[in-house]
């Protein structure tokens, strides 16, 4: 320093010393895990949509329950294979009518519906109104997925924690029993369990549970291997605290990251084995519907009324893509590091 | 390697003889027998035909007998066709299946691999972007919409292929199609990540640094690294593919074994259920161990980690 500063005693001011009490503190305030995921999916946009999409998805599937428009099992074959009418429109596609051998029919007054009568996306083979039943079949569809999900991951978690907690020969063993069951193909393993368990919404669940869960294990049980070192695991070992409140406290709050992730994953490809094994028709039976069974249905005869395999197919790659795009979201959200 | 190797493969016959073990038995506990007609049928008669399946032996003969007769590619008589050995019934249907499967691999590998490799090289331009979106949409999409709307619109609309049946070239396109997305998807959104990854890498900056060009530089280091990993989803693609052919050859009428899988299930036809089911894990565990050989072979960090094991 070749110049020195002088500076006069009077061009400092005191501080009140009762305001700035810590100056460690730091200015933010501290934000939990959640958030701080939290605040980084909101920056993410399209993740946002999905996530709004889902909610009206959801509630207009559970909601349905509640106000359906129509019972979505009542037959009326009267007014069988209607086409989407709305009220007061009158644009082709949503104004009752259909193509028939050539030229434009009006189906409603054909079929000898009253005025009144009118169903937003048509009726099906059976006359019962499409609305109610996709909505019917929306529920059944994210019943099965999302409890799906939960049987996969309470068994994924556990066997996960458990195999990578003991080690040695029992974690060696369980990682060969989790190779077994990837090398055989998921289908054979549902078609299989659903042949046992007899098709129905229950076996459903639990094959496409018991299938899945492989994944969810495995990533467990490397994050518990890695967590397992740490310093702060080995201290609460040393203050005697037992396995069972070690993996509750410690382990599963740090993996809570990659089993949500995991989990948002889970959740379409259960939808998407739902749909497949109901289309195939091993799955739900009815009078119940999903959209599998819904798209099936409409496939039959999808050349001549086409529209009652559009919206099936509409909602379940709506939902489908909304899932994948959240869950892209989330994982950017929980993760940042894997982002590029 | 060698040693690697035969524990790969012990593992695979187990597993194998896990699967047969296993799909024996829970056929045994499900209810249906191969007679038709059972009313009209009286004891001697319905005896007769039980003998004729070898159902009269008590159950641990017949796993005996069923196991001896796999090692020798015998999978017993279909319940559903009378008098139809089910490895004849298999053997007849598997063509269909393998060229379908090879077909859609081919098309969902190969332009995954270049669609993958252009978003990340283009990162965070509309190219990549797009490149995004689509592969969402491949992911998303389940195989058997997109198999009805290809019917719908270039079968149905615009006449351009068959919309089902089996026979020439044309006649594997569409499904090949609806077949191939989800794996193109998924190669695409695999190889991305890798290459973005890749890309950001001191090697990368060192190639660039020499004065390399920039698509030489993309060739010769970013491509070729990022292809190793790769080669590791073949496998799950594999499943992927013989998931979605169930499906497919039901939609497009073909007679393949997926086809009659699905046939199999909706009539109780166990011996085939069992074939298939075996016949299915085989070819998946054939693919892991291919997969994870090549996989040692081109990349020779796992092979010096493997002798260090």
């Amino acid at each position: 320093m070749a110049d020195e500063v002088k500076l006069p005693a009077d061009s400092f001011e005191p501080l009140d010393k009762s305001k700035h009490l810590d100056s460690e503190k730091i200015a933010a305030p501290n934000l939990t895990f959640m958030q701080d995921a939290w605040r980084r999916l909101k920056k993410n946009k399209s993740a946002i949509i999905a996530m709004i999409i889902l909610v009206i998805f959801f509630v207009l599937a559970f909601g349905s329950a509640f106000i359906s428009p129509h019972n979505p099992n009542a037959v009326n074959p009267q007014l069988a294979n209607l086409p989407p009418k709305w009220p007061g429109v009158n644009i082709n596609g949503v104004n009752g009518t259909l193509v028939q051998a050539g030229s434009r029919v009006n189906a409603y007054q054909a079929a000898g519906a009253g005025a009144g009568v009118h169903y937003w996306l048509g009726t099906d083979y059976l006359g019962r109104d499409m609305l109610s039943r996709i909505l019917f079949g929306t529920r059944i569809s994210l019943t099965v997925a999302v409890v799906a999900t939960a049987v996969d991951l309470l068994i994924g978690v556990s066997f996960g924690l458990f195999s990578g907690w003991k080690g040695g020969w029992i974690d060696n063993f369980m990682q060969r029993v989790i190779e077994i069951i990837m090398s055989i193909p998921t289908l054979v393993v549902v078609v299989l369990l659903i042949l046992i368990l007899k098709p129905g919404m229950t076996s459903i669940t639990l094959a496409i549970a018991f299938s899945s869960w492989t994944t969810m294990a495995r990533l467990i049980r490397a994050q518990t291997m890695e967590l397992k070192g740490q310093e702060y695991v080995l201290a609460a070992q040393t203050l005697g605290e037992s396995s069972i409140k070690i993996a509750f406290k410690h382990l599963l709050p740090n993996l809570s990251s990659i089993i949500i992730i995991q989990t948002m994953f889970t959740i379409p490809s259960a939808i998407f084995f739902e749909a497949f094994l109901s289309f195939v028709g091993i799955g739900i039976s009815a009078p119940q519907a999903s959209l599998g069974t819904l798209l099936n249905d409409g496939q039959k005869n999808f050349q001549f009324l086409p529209y009652q395999m559009w919206y099936p197919a509409i909602v379940l790659s709506v939902i489908m893509i909304a899932f994948n795009i959240f869950a892209d979201g989330l994982r950017d959200a929980f993760d940042p590091q894997t982002k590029e | 390697m060698a040693k690697y190797l035969l524990k790969r493969i012990f593992y695979l016959l187990l597993t194998l003889f896990i699967v047969i073990t296993v799909t024996f038995f829970l056929m045994k506990l499900l209810p249906g027998t191969p007679l038709q007609n059972q009313q009209k049928l009286s004891p001697s008669e319905q005896h007769l035909i039980l003998k004729q399946y070898g159902l009269t032996k008590p159950i641990w003969q017949q796993y005996l007998t069923y196991v001896g007769g796999v090692l020798h590619g015998n999978f017993g008589t279909s319940f559903q066709f009378s008098d139809q050995p089910v490895s004849y019934l298999i053997s007849s249907r598997i063509g269909p299946s393998l060229l379908l499967g090879t077909q859609a691999m081919i098309l969902g590998v190969v332009p995954g691999i270049l669609v993958g490799a252009l978003g990340a090289i283009k990162k965070n331009t509309w190219v990549d972007t797009t490149t995004t979106i689509v592969s969402i949409l491949g992911i998303s999409i389940p195989s058997f919409v997109l198999a009805v709307l290809l019917q719908y619109f270039i079968g149905l609309k615009l006449h351009l292929l068959p919309i089902a049946d089996w026979g020439g070239f044309a006649y594997t396109v569409l499904p090949t199609i609806a077949l191939a997305a989800s794996p193109f998807a998924d190669t695409a959104r695999f190889t991305r990540t890798e290459m973005v990854d890749v890309l950001n890498s001191d090697y990368i900056e060192l190639a660039r640094a020499k004065g390399l060009s920039k698509w030489g530089v993309i060739y010769h280091h970013a491509l070729r690294n990022s292809l190793i990993p790769v080669v590791t989803i073949i496998g799950p693609l594999a499943v992927n593919i013989m998931t979605g052919s169930m499906v497919i050859e039901n939609i497009f009428s073909i007679p393949g074994i997926g086809e009659q899988f699905v046939k199999s299930i909706l009539t109780n036809d166990y011996p085939t259920i069992m074939a298939v089911t075996i016949v299915y894990s085989v070819m998946l565990m054939v693919v892991l161990l291919i997969t994870d050989i090549v996989y040692g072979i081109i990349d020779p960090r796992i092979r010096i980690s493997g002798k260090s094991n």
